[in-house]
C-alpha cells in the first residue's frame, strides 16, 4: 500500500518536474507562467520527499522488518493503519491547493518567511499538510522502534540485526526527533499569519532568520532520513551479489548512528550566508566535514566488501553499484558546498540543485529501485523480467547524468535556482539537462511496466531467491504466508552468516 | 511471547518524546532571543539606564564615525530620513541625534522603527538612553515629526572598529509588541 503509494506519488512529482524542465528547454518563457513555475518548483520538492522517498522507506520497514527479525507483524497494526490513511488525505489537501485562488504555495519548499507568508488560500492547506504528514511520519517511527525493541525472535541479538533493520531504527528516532521542530516551526509560521504573534516579522520583534534556523534544525537530519534508509538497503545488496558477509558490520553501525547525531550540529551550512559571526561560519563548516568521515567509512566498507567477492550483476545490484558511484559524487559535491568562502559563490545556484539531486535521485531513489527488485520476488512469487530490468537500470542511470550533471557546470557558472528564465549562455546546458529529464521520466514507466508484469506472472522464484542473500527473510516462501513467524523461530549465529 | 506491556510502555515514552521535541522547537525562540542579545548577532542596539550613565569617562583620544542610515517597510506610506548623515564621535560621550519622518497618505498610522547596527560586533558597544524605537509611533494624516536618539559609544568598542552604521527600518505596527531595545 505505502510502495504503491508512492510510486503514485512519484510520477506526480516527476510530471512536475517534466514541466519544470519543459520550461526550461529553451532561455525565456514558453508554457507556464512565473507564479505556476515557482508553485510546480514548491509542490515538486514536497511530494517527492514526504510523498515518493518517505512513505517508500516506511512501506519497506513496515514490510520487511517483521520478517528480517522473526515477528509475526508489526507491534502496533491500528497505528500502522492510521499512518498510512492520513497521507492520501494530507497530498489531497496539499494537490488541491494548485487549483486555488491565487494558486499553490511557491514560496519554495523551505517556506521561509516572510515570502511564504504572502501565500495566497493555499497558506493554511499547505501547514496542515506538512502537519499531518509529520503525524502520519511519526507514528511510523513509533512503530519501528516498537517492534524492533520488543519483537525481535530468540537469537536475534542487536548486533546480529540486518543493516536496513538498523538503519531504519536510527532513521526512526531522527523522525522523532526532528519532525515536531518542523511542526512547531509550521505552527509559528501559522500563528504569525493569522493570530498577530511575531515570532519571524521584524515589525513586532521577531527575526525571519529564526525561521531558518529552526528549519534547518530539522532539515539537515531529514536528508539523513531520506538517506539513512538507502544506506541500509544497499548494505543488504552488496553482500547478496559479493557472496560476502558485509564488511565491517559493527562499523557500519557505528558510522550510521554517528551520522545520525552529528546531523543535528550541521544545520547552518544551508545559511552560510545570513549573515552569521565568524566563529559560527567555522564551526559549521568543520562540523560539516566531520560528517564526511562516517560517510567515507561506509562507503569504505561497501568497496571492501566487493573486494574478492564472486560478484554478479542482476538489476538490484547494479542499481546499488550505480548508487555507491554516484552518492559518492554528491558526497563531494557536499563537501564542495560545506567549505564556507566556496558556499558564498555556489548558494542557491544550479549547483546545489545538482548536489542534492545526485544524494536524491541517483542516491535515495536508486537504492529504492534496487529494492524493489530485490525484494519483488519475495513479495510476489515471481521473478521479474531481469532483461528488461537491466534495460530500466541502464536507461535511468544514462539519463539521470545527462540530466544532473550539466546543472553542475550551470551552477558554477552562476544560474540561479528556483527561476523561470534565465540569460542565454545558459542554454546549452539547458537543453541537455532537459532532454535527459524527458528520457529519465520516460524510462520510469518501464519500471511500472516491469512491476506490473511481476506481479501478474513470470518464472516461479524459490524461498531462496538469491543464492547469496542471508536471513530470516529468505527462510520462508515466496511470497511469505500470511501469517509468518507466528512461532518465534529460532536464530543462530550460522543462518545470519557464509 | 508477544510482550504487550512493554510495547505500550516503549510507545508511550517515544510520544513523550516526541512531545519534549514540540515543546524544543518552541524553546529554540527564546534561546535563540537570548543568544542574540548576549552576543549582539542580530544588530540591535544594546541599552544604558541613569546610573550607569553617570559614572561615563569620555575618551577624547578616539573618533569613530557613525553613518545614519533609514529605511521604510514594504507597504508603509512613510517617508523617513536621517537630518545628518554622518557625525564623529568620542567614545564615552552623550550624543543626539535626529530623524524626520512624514506620513505620506490621508490615513493615521501606528509604524514601529527597528534598528540595526553594522558591523555586528559594535552593535552592543552603541548604546542608548533614549530612543523613539523604544515605543510605537502614531503620525496623524500627512503629519510631519522629528524623532531623537540620544546614544553613547561604549569605550570598550573594539580597536578595529573605525566606523559603523546606525540604521533604522520603519514597520507597520503590529498588534501584539513584544518589548524592543
Ligand atoms: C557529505 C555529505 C554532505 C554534505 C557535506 C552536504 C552539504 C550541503 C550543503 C553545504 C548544502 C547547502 C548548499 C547551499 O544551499 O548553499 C546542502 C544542501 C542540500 N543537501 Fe547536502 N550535504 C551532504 C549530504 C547530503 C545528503 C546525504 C542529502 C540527502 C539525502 C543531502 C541533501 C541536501 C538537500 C536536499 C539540500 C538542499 C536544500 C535546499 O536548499 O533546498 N545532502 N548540502
Ligand atoms: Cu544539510
Amino acid at each position: 500500500m505505502y510502495l504503491v503509494f508512492s510510486l503514485i506519488m512519484f510520477f506526480i512529482g516527476g510530471s512536475m518536474a517534466m514541466i519544470i524542465r519543459a520550461e526550461l528547454f529553451q532561455p525565456g518563457l514558453q508554457f507556464v507562467d512565473p507564479q505556476f513555475y515557482n508553485s510546480m518548483v514548491t509542490v515538486h520538492a514536497l511530494v517527492m520527499i514526504f510523498g515518493a522517498v518517505m512513505p517508500a522507506g516506511v512501506g519497506l520497514a513496515n514490510w520487511m522488518i517483521p520478517i528480517m527479525i522473526g515477528a509475526p507483524d508489526m507491534a502496533l497494526p491500528r497505528m500502522n493503519n492510521m499512518s498510512f490513511w492520513i497521507m492520501p488525505f494530507a497530498f489531497a489537501l496539499l494537490l488541491s491547493t494548485l487549483f486555488m485562488d491565487g494558486g499553490g504555495p511557491a514560496g519554495g519548499w523551505t517556506m521561509y518567511p516572510p515570502l511564504v507568508l504572502q501565500t495566497g488560500k493555499a497558506f493554511p492547506f499547505l501547514i496542515f499538510a506538512v502537519h499531518f504528514l509529520g503525524i502520519s511520519s511519526i507514528m511510523g517511527a513509533i512503530n519501528i522502534i516498537a517492534t524492533v525493541f520488543n519483537m525481535r525472535a530468540p537469537g536475534m541479538t542487536l548486533m546480529r540485526m540486518p543493516l536496513f533493520v538498523w538503519t531504519w531504527v536510527i532513521t526512526a528516532f531522527l523522525l522523532i526527533a526532528s519532525l515536531p521542530v518542523l511542526a512547531g516551526a509550521v505552527t509559528m509560521l501559522l500563528t504569525d499569519k493569522y493570530f498577530g504573534t511575531s515570532f519571524f516579522s521584524a515589525a513586532g520583534g521577531g527575526d525571519p532568520v529564526l525561521f531558518q534556523h529552526i528549519f534547518w534544525f530539522f532539515g539537515h537530519p531529514e536528508v539523513y532520513i531520506l538517506a539513512l534508509p538507502a544506506f541500509g538497503i544497499i548494505s543488504q545488496i552488496i553482500p547478496t551479489f559479493a557472496r560476502k558477509p558485509l564488511f565491517g558490520y559493527a562499523s557500519m553501525v557505528y558510522a550510521t548512528a554517528s551520522i545520525a547525531i552529528l546531523s543535528f550540529f550541521v544545520w547552518a551550512h544551508h545559511m552560510f550566508t545570513v549573515g552569521l559571526p565568524i566563529n559560527g561560519e567555522l564551526f559549521f563548516m568543520y562540523a560539516t566535514m566531520l560528517i564526511a568521515v562516517p560517510t567515507g567509512v561506509k562507503v569504505f566498507n561497501w568497496i571492501a566488501t566487493m573486494w574478492k567477492g564472486a560478484m554478479t550483476f542482476e538489476a538490484p545490484m547494479l542499481f546499488a553499484l550505480a548508487f555507491v558511484v554516484l552518492f559518492t559524487i554528491g558526497g563531494f559535491s557536499g563537501l564542495m558546498l560545506g567549505i564556507t568562502p566556496v558556499d558564498f559563490q555556489y548558494h542557491d545556484t544550479y549547483f546545489v540543485v545538482a548536489h542534492f539531486h545526485y544524494v536524491l535521485l541517483t542516491g535515495a531513489i536508486f537504492a529504492l529501485m534496487a529494492s524493489a527488485y530485490y525484494w519483488l520476488p519475495k513479495w510476489t512469487g515471481n521473478m521479474y523480467d531481469e532483461k528488461l530490468g537491466k534495460i530500466h537500470f541502464w536507461a535511468s542511470a544514462i539519463s539521470a547524468n545527462v540530466l544532473f550533471f550539466p546543472q553542475h557546470f550551470l551552477g558554477l557558472a552562476g544560474m540561479p535556482r528556483r527561476i523561470p528564465d534565465y540569460s542565454v549562455q545558459f542554454a546549452d546546458f539547458n537543453m541537455i539537462s532537459s532532454l535527459g529529464g524527458f528520457a529519465y521520466g520516460i524510462s520510469q514507466l518501464l519500471f511500472v511496466y516491469i512491476v506490473v508484469k511481476c506481479v501478474l506472472g513470470g518464472k516461479k522464484a524459490t524461498g531462496q531467491v538469491w543464492d547469496g542473500a542471508r536471513g530470516l527473510e529468505w527462510t520462508l516462501s515466496s511470497p511469505p504466508p500470511y501469517h509468518s513467524f507466528s512461532k518465534p523461530p529460532k536464530v543462530t549465529k550460522a543462518l545470519m552468516e557464509y | 511471547m508477544i510482550k504487550v506491556r512493554s510495547i505500550k510502555r516503549t510507545s508511550v515514552l517515544l510520544s513523550l518524546f516526541t512531545l519534549i521535541m514540540f515543546g524544543f522547537g518552541y524553546a529554540l525562540v527564546p534561546l535563540y532571543d537570548v543568544f542574540c542579545e548576549v552576543t549582539g548577532l542580530n544588530g540591535k542596539t544594546g541599552r544604558i539606564y541613569n546610573e550607569e550613565a553617570k559614572q561615563l569617562i569620555t575618551d577624547n583620544q578616539r573618533l569613530v564615525t557613525i553613518h545614519f542610515d533609514s529605511n521604510i517597510n514594504g507597504n508603509l506610506a512613510w517617508k523617513l530620513k536621517a537630518d545628518q548623515k554622518f557625525l564623529k564621535v568620542n567614545p564615552g560621550k552623550f550624543y543626539s541625534v535626529t530623524y524626520t519622518v512624514e506620513n505620506m497618505i490621508n490615513e493615521e498610522i501606528v509604524g514601529q522603527a527597528i534598528p540595526s547596527v553594522s558591523p555586528q560586533i559594535a552593535s552592543l558597544y552603541l548604546k542608548k538612553s533614549e530612543c523613539f524605537c523604544f515605543r510605537n509611533q502614531v503620525l496623524k494624516p500627512g503629519e510631519q515629526k522629528k524623532l531623537t536618539v540620544r546614544f553613547e559609544l561604549d569605550r570598550d568598542l573594539p580597536k578595529g572598529v573605525e566606523s559603523l552604521t546606525l540604521s533604522y527600518t520603519f514597520f507597520k505596527a503590529v498588534k501584539d509588541n513584544k518589548k524592543i531595545s
